[in-house]
Formats: structure tokens, C-alpha cells, sequence
């Protein structure tokens, strides 16, 4: 039988996965294959400089098509997987047929949550995860004048600051108490309100969306549970995603909210791995170091992708990469290193006011993430030395302006 | 176009003939060339596609600005003084002829 590596899923994580196959010398047939019909992209960009129009899609493609073809990764584009078949080792597609594999990699990513109010099917109404969705909100928005984003995470904020940036009117809605509850300490989402207000932004915070008020099947307004009405255009929805791991399931392999993987990124079938968005894995960095976390970020994908190809070729190694993360927001660079929880004792140092600071969240008085805005340096030094987990003196820091290592060793 | 050398970790040299006003950073990527990471698509958030200029061509390169210069501070390998992070670096006909050098290492 041909040794064949069949990766469902080419997006950050699957495509990095069948190169990183083929970089560590597997030999053997690579296809990659993809439901979505445009060549792999980056989706950092459709909610920043592609959905503002500054960026063309040229420029967010993630390997060319020579490159697929030097490294002799067969594309599968358009092409939905609908089951595995792990006794006679297949995988079925959509389009019907099925392809044969030695190897299994599932990087299916994650879908973005529906709205789930009356009203939701309306025209004027849009998520946000891949192209299609960037490409039909930005083509709705010559003649909107005024939009709701539900949601007060990364992408509704991100989503928010680019309309507001192309003169709509915007009112971002979210349930809880402040923006951006679960990954925020209560200083962040308070200084990110403040920013997206001063850049005319309506934040309005414990707000309940009961529904979507339509007129002539197109998105009317906002209504709330309160009985507000907030008149709109249209409507971007970011309450987050669900991991896509129902193919895995199906296929008996063990899941729990994402596909369960060990530290190289192995299914419970040593034949299959799983990498990305749609991955729970043991996590060095979690507040119980090792419990199954489950990160939507474009490092942890690749981090896992190449993981997990080392283990398909028979060269495991351990996934214990750093976590990061970014966001852009107007003019403002907001970087996260390590993983936070609510527990964390946290130290600010910097400036909010001036739109230059980091909080540090300090475990057991170690170093375990780093929340910067508007501060690169930190963010990058606090990359490096979370490896360490250095312990801190929190009055210290506080007052050390510095940089963050001179902090570390001080400490 | 715009060609741009990359001497790459074993020595070897590459050419990519680089489209104006795409960054050597998404051509490098695109063409996967090793070497050159470029984890955050060029937003100035990864500091993964650090590159040392070892020649430039008829044109000067951009200059740096604040936020280049100070996410050099943070490159896996040494900053010297030729370093840049080569995202952005936007393809010119005068930047023809440069010649970069990958590092050791981007993480
Ligand atoms: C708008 C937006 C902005 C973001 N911004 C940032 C950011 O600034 N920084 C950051 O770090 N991260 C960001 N992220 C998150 C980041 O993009 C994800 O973590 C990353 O895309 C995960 O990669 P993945 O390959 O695991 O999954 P995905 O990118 O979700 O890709 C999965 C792919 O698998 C395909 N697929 C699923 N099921 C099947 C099937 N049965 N058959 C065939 N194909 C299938 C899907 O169509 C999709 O193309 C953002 C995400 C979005 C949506
Ligand atoms: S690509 Fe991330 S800083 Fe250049």
C-alpha cells in the first residue's frame, strides 16, 4: 500500500502540518484537503487590514502554488471530508469517492457560534470566520451607515474598529460586565471600553440581545431584552466557536469539547493526529500545568501542526511552545504571552494613559502570562522568559520601568 | 519585479523575483523558503522574519520605525547592526539586487 498522508483541514494548521511532513523527510504521498474553495489563507487579516480593504487577498495566501507543487503536497480544494473510515483506513468525501491513507492529520479547525435569536437569518446579518464571511460583510458595507456587533471578544472589537475606522456607526454589544471577560483581566477590558468609546464606538455592557428586528427580510435593528432598539444596517455576530471535531467523533475517536490529543498531537488512533483550533491538548502553560486546553491562535496552530507531523513520521517530539497571541484594534498592538487565569495576581507596569503598559500575571509569585499593549519589547521578552517562569517581586514590578528581563533578574 | 537574494543557512542562495509592493516577508513565505517564519503575516507581532541585509541594491531600503527597531530587540538570534525584520521591506525595481542573509534561527 502507498504511505500516504492525508491532512483534512488546510488552513494555518493543516497546511504547516503537511510541510513540516515533508521538511522532517516523509517520503511518502501528501494530500491536503480543504472544504473552503480558495487556496489556504491567513485569518488573522480578514477582521484587520482585509475586511478594511487594505490588504488584497494576494497578499494573505499562506504558500503559493508552486510551493505546494516543489514540496509535492497535493491540493484538494472545494472539497468537504464527510466521514473516516479508520478500519479500511479511508477517508469520504463530499464529491463522493473516497481517498486511502496510511497517515491521518485532522485540522478542522473551529465554526464560528450562530446566533441563536429570532431573527438571525436575516439578510444584513454576518459572521466572521472565513473569506466568504469577510467578503460578504465587506461587500454589504458601501451604504451601511450603522452597524451592531454582538460580541465584545478579539473579532467583534477587531470587527468594531475597522467599521468605525470606514465611518459606520458602530455599537458593540456584550453580555457580560466588560469586554472581553475571558481572556481579559477586569484593568484590560476596562482600558480597551475606554479606547473603542474614545474612537466613537457605543460599548454597551450586560446587554441581552433578544432579536433581530427585520424589515422586508433585511436587518432592521438590534432589539435587546430591556426593550431597547438600536437601528442598524447590519448586524456582525463574534460570540466565539466551537471546535470542529464531530468527523472525529463520528469516527469513535475520543473527544471532549475538540478532538483529545497527547503531548505529540496524537488521537487516541496513534494513526491520526490532531493539530489547531479543533485540538484539546495537554498544555505545559495551563494553570494546571498539562490539563486539556483547547487555544484558537494562529502560534498554537502552527506550534501543534508541526507537533503533530513530527509524530506522524515517527520522530515525536513534545508540544511545549510558548502560547502567544495578538490583536490589532485601531492603531493599538495588543500581545498576549503565556496563559492567564482569573486566579493570577496581576501587576501593571507602564502607562495605560499613554497606551504603553503590560500586565503581568504572577502565579504562585512566578511570571505565568503577559498581557502588553502598545508594547512590543514586552511582549517579545516576556516570550522568552516565561520559559523560565521567574519568580517576581510584585512591588517591584510595579515600579521597575525598566525592561521586563532587568525586571527578572533584579527580581 | 523585484529580485531579492536570500543566503540561506546552508549557504545556498535563492532569487525570488518579488512583486511590487509585496513585502520579502509574504514572498519568502509564499515560496517557502527556509528560514523565514513570519508567523504573524507581518503585523509587526512575531519578530520571526528577521533578515541581515548583506547588500542593498541601487534603491535605499525603508527606513525603521520605532516599532521595527523595537521588536528587533526581541529576535531569537543576535541583532547586529544590518539587522530588519523583513516584513517590512516592500519590494521596489530599486530595491533590485538585494541580497539578505537568514539567521540561525527566528524562535
Ligand atoms: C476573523 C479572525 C481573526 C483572527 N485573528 C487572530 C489574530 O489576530 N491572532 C491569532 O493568533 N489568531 C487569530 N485568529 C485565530 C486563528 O485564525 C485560528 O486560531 C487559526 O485559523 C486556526 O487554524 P486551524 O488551521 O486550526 O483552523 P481553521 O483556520 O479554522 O481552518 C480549518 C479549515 O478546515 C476546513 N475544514 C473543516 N472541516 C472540514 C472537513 N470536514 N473537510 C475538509 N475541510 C474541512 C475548514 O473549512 C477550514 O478551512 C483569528 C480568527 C478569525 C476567524
Ligand atoms: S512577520 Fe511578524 S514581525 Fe514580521
Amino acid at each position: 500500500m502507498t504511505d500516504r498522508l492525508v491532512v483534512v483541514g488546510a488552513s494555518h494548521a493543516g497546511c504547516r502540518l503537511a510541510f513540516a511532513a515533508r521538511e522532517l523527510g516523509f517520503a511518502g504521498e501528501i494530500v491536503l484537503i480543504g472544504a473552503e474553495p480558495t487556496p489556504p489563507y491567513q485569518r488573522p487579516p480578514l477582521s484587520k487590514g482585509y475586511l478594511k480593504g487594505a490588504t488584497p487577498l494576494a497578499a494573505i495566501l499562506l504558500k503559493s502554488e508552486a510551493a505546494f507543487h516543489e514540496a509535492g503536497i497535493a491540493l484538494r480544494l472545494g472539497t468537504p471530508v464527510t466521514a473516516i473510515d479508520r478500519t479500511a483506513r479511508t477517508v469520504a468525501l463530499a464529491s463522493g469517492g473516497a481517498i486511502a491513507w496510511s497517515r491521518l492529520a485532522l485540522t478542522t479547525g473551529a465554526r464560528v457560534r450562530r446566533l441563536a435569536v429570532p431573527g438571525a437569518d436575516l439578510a444584513g446579518v454576518f459572521h466572521m470566520r472565513d473569506l466568504a464571511d469577510a467578503d460578504a460583510l465587506g461587500a454589504a458595507l458601501p451604504g451601511a451607515a450603522r452597524a451592531v456587533v454582538v460580541g465584545g471578544g478579539f473579532i467583534g472589537l477587531e470587527a468594531a474598529a475597522v467599521l468605525r475606522g470606514l465611518g459606520l456607526a458602530v455599537t458593540v454589544l456584550e453580555a457580560a460586565d466588560r469586554l472581553a471577560p475571558r481572556a481579559f483581566p477586569p484593568l484590560l477590558s476596562a482600558w480597551l471600553k475606554t479606547l473603542h468609546e474614545s474612537r466613537g464606538v457605543d460599548v454597551r455592557l450586560g446587554a441581552q440581545l433578544r432579536e433581530i428586528v427585520g424589515r422586508d427580510g433585511r436587518v432592521a435593528a438590534a432589539g435587546l431584552a430591556d426593550g431597547h432598539e438600536i437601528a442598524c444596517d447590519l448586524v456582525v455576530v463574534g460570540i466565539g466557536v466551537v471546535p470542529a471535531d464531530d468527523l472525529a467523533r463520528d469516527a469513535g475517536l475520543a473527544v471532549d469539547r475538540g478532538i483529545l490529543v497527547d503531548a505529540h498531537g496524537l488521537t487516541s488512533d496513534p494513526a491520526i493526529a490532531a493539530a489547531g483550533d479543533c485540538a484539546r491538548h495537554p498544555n505545559p502553560w495551563a494553570a494546571t500545568p498539562g490539563a486539556p486546553t483547547l487555544l484558537e491562535s494562529v502560534q498554537n496552530a502552527h506550534d501543534q501542526a508541526r507537533v503533530a507531523a513530527a509524530a506522524l513520521v515517527g520522530r515525536p517530539i513534545v508540544h511545549d511552545a510558548v502560547p502567544w497571541f495578538w490583536s490589532d484594534q485601531y492603531d493599538t498592538r495588543i500581545q498576549m504571552a503565556g496563559l492567564s487565569h482569573p486566579d493570577d495576581e496581576i501587576v501593571l507596569r507602564g502607562d495605560p494613559a499613554a497606551g504603553r503598559f503590560s500586565l503581568l500575571h504572577l502565579r504562585d509569585g512566578r511570571l505565568a502570562a503577559v498581557d502588553s499593549v502598545g508594547w512590543p519589547q514586552d511582549h517579545m521578552a516576556a516570550r522568552r522568559l516565561l520559559i523560565d517562569r521567574p519568580a517576581i517581586d510584585p512591588e517591584r514590578a510595579g515600579r521597575h520601568d525598566g525592561g521586563l528581563a532587568d525586571l527578572c533578574r533584579i527580581g | 519585479m523585484t529580485d531579492v537574494t536570500f543566503i540561506l543557512r546552508d549557504g545556498s542562495r535563492r532569487t525570488l523575483d518579488i512583486a511590487e509592493g509585496t513585502s520579502v516577508m509574504q514572498a519568502a513565505v509564499m515560496e517557502n523558503l527556509k528560514g523565514i517564519d513570519g508567523e504573524c503575516g507581518g503585523c509587526l507581532s512575531c519578530a520571526t522574519c528577521h533578515v541581515y541585509v548583506e547588500a542593498i541594491g541601487t534603491g535605499a531600503l525603508p527606513p525603521m520605525d520605532e516599532e521595527e527597531n523595537a521588536l528587533l530587540d526581541g529576535v531569537a538570534a543576535e541583532r547586529r547592526p544590518e539587522s530588519r525584520l523583513s516584513c517590512q521591506i516592500l519590494a521596489t525595481p530599486g530595491l533590485s539586487g538585494l541580497v539578505l542573509r537568514v539567521p540561525e534561527r527566528q524562535v
